[in-house]
């Protein structure tokens, strides 16, 4: 089942392949946006994600409406808002999370590298394998650490070096260090920002291309969010990160673009939306929408 | 008060059981006199010789069982996987009771199901079975009626099946959904899932709920009695009659043929008894070391 599943509907052209290789890097260059005729450097980049029009239903109520944004490689976006503003349906629905849940739909379109999320041929699986997702609860499985992170490249069937996959990708989430010499104990003896960060190890190891981080810290102690933020700012060299987070601080700390989403009202109706996009500088220091700039300067949310 | 109340039901409980064992034990005496251990071993069964011994009678209770487990541990994980984990809500809400509702059947329609359906139908298969796989010794040669081991192992295995597939469901209900997603986030299909979140996580409930059906079905004796045969004989095949415990006590206890009979049929329900109870405390011990795991795992 599992190899006809990946095979099954795959779009004609080969999705980019995952990094072959993981590595860290000693030193690493500093992503900047600078301004160049009034347009954002960021948006030179290569989008990832172009998202258009896309709305979300569960049943008959929207949850979400008109978003249409593009993501671009290798930065950091951050979707913020108020709760219910379908922040988390937003990032869900970029790697099909929500299909499991009855009746739930998409209208609009995502395309990923060009190839459309919900197209009739593209392959859930094959859609997470590439768009890896970390959750606002560790979610560690009960198995060892060195099992939680290599579980799914056995699935994969990247048995080569495995070891040494297991070994990079904790360092990568920095743990390593604190689990190097109790690799084969239970993953739920860890701390919870461990935990955290072995979710992070557990979802790099299948080399992904983009992860999506579900308010990763909200569940965290201080000094753990900031050890998960600093791990972002490594992370983006190799991954397209988006993470979704009620903490605006957060957000200006590690994002380069920002979108804010917040609840509009259509009668009865009460969905979330996108009210504005940019780079994070601009959407805290500049923001043309009142409601962008009330919401940072924390006079609702 | 209440406290006093309880106390005494708990107290009634212990000592039903303690005489339980106790009649058991005083009316089989003369068995267990006469026979001693070796009533365990010995297979011969005749009453009017004064010969008794139950060692046909646990062979064929453990084989009986044997075969049903063969058949409902897989169907019955596979219902509760289906159950909860894949069928859609409304078929779930429908098909979930329906299986439950197999345990209410009571046994003696097991019973007839198994001679008016069952026997019959295993007479017509035995000859296929033993062209196919005949090779091997549990394939024997057909008998004339389909009275045998086999069709007293699938009427054990339907009833035994509600109890391994609702409890099994409700196991893998109780996986954390925040598992299961963070598992298909990593591209898992619904098999690796299955195989290595929701299994391995439940193994040990899963297991204690196989032993759980065990004990239902070494101590059936109506339903049995209508399609084995009541033979004690020790045979490899399952096309062959047979005998078990409990439904040896069922089937002769009415007329015994002088006082030793009925005393080795004493013997047989002690003997019986202390099957259930191991058993019992077998699924205890398996379901035990899952909930040392689980407690192990979150405080440790």
């Amino acid at each position: 089942m599992s190899v006809e599943d990946r095979t099954a509907g795959a779009p004609d052209a080969p999705l980019p392949a995952g990094r072959v290789r993981i590595r860290t890097e000693p030193s690493l260059p500093a992503i900047t946006a600078q301004a160049v005729n009034g347009r954002s450097a960021h948006e030179t980049r290569e989008a990832v994600f172009d998202i258009r029009d896309l709305a979300a239903y569960y049943g008959a109520n929207c949850a979400l409406a008109g978003t249409t944004l593009r993501i671009y490689r290798n930065l950091v976006t951050a979707v913020i808002g108020p709760s219910g503003c379908g922040k988390s349906t937003f990032i869900r629905s970029l790697n099909r999370m929500n299909d499991a849940i009855p009746g739930f739909r998409v209208t609009g379109q995502i395309q990923y590298h060009g190839h459309d999320v919900y197209g009739s041929r593209a392959n859930r699986v094959e859609v997470r394998r590439r768009i890896g997702m970390v959750f606002q609860k560790p979610n560690p499985f009960p198995k060892s650490i060195f099992d939680n992170v290599a579980w799914a490249p056995r699935n994969l069937g990247m048995k080569r070096r495995l070891a040494d996959r297991v070994e990079q990708a904790l360092i990568q989430a920095a743990l390593w260090d604190e689990v190097k010499d109790r690799l084969h104990d239970s993953a739920l003896g860890l701390s919870g920002g461990q935990q955290q960060r072995l979710c992070i190890a557990r979802a790099i190891a299948v080399e992904p291309d983009v992860l999506l981080l579900d308010e990763p810290a909200s569940a965290l102690d201080p000094v753990s969010t900031a050890s998960i933020e600093d791990l972002m700012h490594n992370l983006k060299h190799r991954f397209t990160i988006v993470i979704v987070t009620h903490n605006m601080q957060q957000a200006a700390r590690v994002a380069d673009r920002t979108a804010f989403f917040s609840l509009d009202t259509a009668g009865p109706e009460r969905f979330g939306t996108l009210v504005e996009y940019g780079d994070t500088e601009t959407i805290f220091r500049g923001a043309s929408d009142s409601r962008t700039r009330d919401y940072v300067a924390g006079r609702f949310g | 008060m209440l406290f006093g109340l309880c106390a005494v039901a708990g107290v009634i409980v212990v000592l039903t059981l303690v005489d339980v064992v106790y009649q058991l034990a005083s009316n089989g005496s003369e068995a267990i006199n006469r026979f001693g251990l070796g009533f365990l071993i010995h297979t011969a069964w005749k009453p009017g010789f004064n010969t008794e011994g139950a060692g046909a009678l646990i062979y064929g209770t453990a084989f009986s069982s044997l075969i049903a487990l063969v058949l409902a541990a897989p169907l019955g994980i596979a219902i509760g996987l289906y159950l909860s984990m894949m069928a859609p809500r409304r078929v779930r809400a429908v098909v979930g009771p329906l299986v439950e509702m197999l345990a209410a059947v009571p046994s003696i329609i097991y019973g007839f199901w198994g001679l008016v359906v069952l026997v019959p139908f295993v007479d017509h298969l035995e000859p296929g079975l033993h062209s196919a796989l005949g090779f091997i010794p549990l394939f024997g040669q057909p008998t004339t009626t389909g009275i045998s081991l086999l069709s007293a192992g699938i009427v054990l295995a339907v009833m035994v099946l509600p109890i391994i597939s609702a409890l099994s469901r409700d196991l893998f209900l109780t996986v954390p959904r925040e598992l299961k997603e963070g598992a298909e986030a990593l591209g898992a299909t619904r098999w690796e899932v299955i195989r290595g979140i929701v299994l391995p996580s439940t193994a040990s409930g899963v297991g204690a709920a196989v032993v759980l059906g065990l004990g239902r079905a070494l101590g059936e004796a109506i339903a049995v009695s209508f399609v084995i045969g009541d033979v004690s004989a020790i045979h490899g095949s399952v096309f062959q009659p047979a005998s078990t415990a409990a439904e040896r006590i069922a089937n002769q206890f009415q007329g015994p043929v002088n006082a030793l009979h009925l005393s080795a049929m004493f013997y047989v329900g002690l003997v019986l008894v202390a099957i259930g109870m191991l058993t019992s405390i077998a699924a205890r011990m398996i379901a035990g070391r899952f909930d040392v795991q689980r407690t192990i795992g979150t405080i440790y």
